[in-house]
């Protein structure tokens, strides 16, 4: 769905991204790890188009065309679109940090649909009913009369997942939408995400710290260390001993889960 | 819920523009302004006392009422977009420096001798946009680090920036021999200019200024996220911010032209407006038009009555009540995350 071919993205004189090459599948959950400062959220900012990028291009399906992951019909280029028709094609769900507190939750879903309206910002019935049904899915209807300042970050989350949703997009990109959130949410959220990448065929990047989080809930994972895709694959391929140890300059083991078919990584020497 | 703000601000206009119309040196009763109306619409000749009544009226109540109108709206609207593009609830167009630039701009050009005609009345608005155009610029320039603004830096560099900015204006009219007794007049509140004129010379900067700010309440709302955000969800942000900016300071350029500098409209309204309607900028907008028109024209009733016949500069009127709002507006900020 989404093709990433050679990007290199810099910040002044320095490079961040170095030819990053990344595919991302319809229907499933990539999750994108790695050290602080590896570019995890520059990566996302440079695919959403909020950053310009040296090199590269970043391609998509035509979006007429069926959502499909035959990267020949790939004919779309994103960083060609205007900033309307680019938020058409891909949805952002950044960290519930420092959201203005006063909108309502109803408000602030609403504006997802921006790319969809005309200039005058008017909404149809059929705006509201794509907004509701977003909130439905995020489980988040009874929240709607309420003020986001109000609310919880885990709630904050969740809205912002809405919003996202809302903007019907076929690819989300998730910026570390876990890092505050308890356990109970990071668990809940990741849970919505997967169901949601299986029953709408979306697809789905997340940038995420939790290596076991992402063990558990992405059906593969891509290793980011200093700019560079270390590792793609199954959970299995890349948290190993050898990729994380060096990656994270740490030792630490990898043990199978108990009860799910998971690898789980710990901290610790033998 | 909708209906409802609009119903209320607009009836506290109306009755504030009656009041306006009424209230002065002379005062009109009510009932002869009904009685002029209705003689206005049959096209019948008037007896003394409403033919004075009537001169009264067209030449000086309701041009001065239409300019204050104006001017409110200016302040009140061009207020709210500030504060939605700075995403600063301190940010109005006389502290970041904006109202400052615009009146040296008009001094500027009261200062060279124009003819008192329209043509020459509008050279005013004009410099006063350009002025408000090149603060803008050099606070934005000046506060800025990195692709952010942070709020003590905006409003460091515009107080500063206004201040000097003041002070060459008050130099200048100083300086100025032949046509100081406009600048004076301009000093203390548009209220000296008398007749249609000055309406006539701001009512086109006026109308695409506002026009563009009522349209831009979708694109305030999702500034507010950020311009990651924004950007994310479909704005163009660079030329969207642009837009507001130069529309917010040519209403801005507009109201300073004939009133002078009126401090705390533009903070005031939209703040409480956003307080008792919500944030919504596609509310918000408009209502602070509206608000704006009503409180500046109370706040002018109130300078032309305490102590007449003397007339106090409505800016004295505005400030005396605007200051104790701003404390009370920064108290709260910090108590509480509303914004």
């Amino acid at each position: 769905m989404l093709r990433i071919e050679n990007l290199s993205v810099s910040y002044g004189s320095r490079r961040v991204l170095h030819n990053i090459s990344l595919e991302l599948y319809s229907g499933e959950v990539l999750a994108l790890i790695g050290p602080n400062g590896a570019g995890k959220s520059t990566l996302v900012r440079a695919v959403s188009g909020v950053i310009p990028v040296d090199s590269g291009h970043i391609l998509t399906n035509d979006l007429s065309a069926n959502r499909s992951n035959d990267f020949s019909r790939y004919s779309l280029n994103l960083l060609s679109l205007s900033s309307m028709q680019r938020a058409r094609c891909l949805a952002v769900v950044p960290q519930a940090v420092s959201l203005p507190p006063a909108f309502t939750v109803w408000e602030t879903v609403l504006m997802g649909r921006t790319p969809h309206l005309n200039f005058l910002g008017q909404v149809s019935a059929r705006d509201e009913a794509i907004a509701r049904l977003a909130l439905q899915k995020v489980d988040a209807l009874d929240l709607a009369e309420r003020r986001v300042g109000e609310l919880s970050g885990g709630e904050q989350q969740r809205v912002l997942l809405a919003r996202a949703l809302a903007q019907s997009t076929p690819i989300l990109l998730l910026d570390e939408p876990t890092s505050n959130l308890d356990l109970h949410y990071q668990v809940g959220f990741m849970e919505t995400v997967g169901a949601l990448a299986a029953q709408d065929n979306l697809a789905v990047l997340v940038a995420m710290h939790d290596l076991n989080l992402a063990a558990r809930y992405a059906s593969r994972v891509a290793l980011l260390v200093d700019g560079e895709i270390k590792a793609v694959g199954t959970p299995r391929q890349v948290l190993t001993p050898e990729l994380i140890s060096s990656a994270y300059h740490l030792h630490v083991q990898v043990i199978s889960h108990p009860f799910v078919d998971v690898p789980l990584v710990l901290p610790g020497d033998k | 819920m909708r209906i409802r703000p609009y119903f209320y601000t607009l009836s506290f206009l109306c009755v504030t523009v009656v009041l306006s119309i009424a209230i002065g040196s002379v005062f009109i009763p009510l009932t002869d302004l009904g009685r002029i109306l209705l003689g206005w619409l049959n096209r019948e000749p008037f007896t003394e006392p409403l033919k004075t009544f009537a001169f009264i009226l067209t030449d000086i109540r309701l041009p001065r009422t239409a300019l204050i109108l104006l001017t409110g709206a200016a302040l009140g609207g061009s207020g709210a977009a500030y504060q939605g593009l700075f995403r600063n609830p301190l940010a109005d167009p006389y502290l970041i420096g904006v109202a400052s630039g615009a009146g040296l701009g008009a001094v500027l050009a009261m200062s060279i001798k124009w003819s008192y005609s329209f043509w020459g009345l509008l050279a005013v608005p004009v410099a006063a946009f350009l002025g408000a155009l090149l603060t803008v610029f050099l606070v934005y320039t000046l506060a800025r680090v990195g692709k952010t603004i942070p709020t003590t830096n905006l409003i460091l560099a515009g107080v500063a920036f206004g201040s000097f900015a003041t002070a060459l204006t008050t130099y200048l009219m100083l300086r100025s021999t032949g046509e100081l007794h406009r600048a004076i007049a301009w000093l203390s509140g548009g209220s000296s200019q008398a007749g249609w004129e000055p309406v006539l010379a701001i009512l086109p900067f006026l109308a695409i200024g506002l026009g563009v700010l009522l349209l831009s309440g979708n694109a305030l709302n999702l500034l507010q996220f950020g311009d990651d955000q924004a950007q994310q969800m479909g704005l163009p942000v660079t030329r969207t911010r642009t837009l507001i900016l130069l529309a917010a300071s040519l209403a801005t350029a507009a109201a300073v032209s004939f009133s002078g500098i009126i401090g705390f409209i533009g903070l005031i309204v939209p703040h409480v407006m956003r307080l008792w309607f919500g944030a919504d900028y596609r509310r918000l907008l408009p209502l602070s038009l509206i608000g704006g028109a009503s409180s500046l024209m109370l706040a002018d009733i109130i300078a032309r009555s305490v102590m007449a016949p003397q007339e106090l500069p409505v800016g004295i009127v505005t400030a005396l009540v605007g200051a104790p709002f701003f404390l009370w507006v920064l108290r709260r900020a910090k108590n509480q995350g509303f914004w």
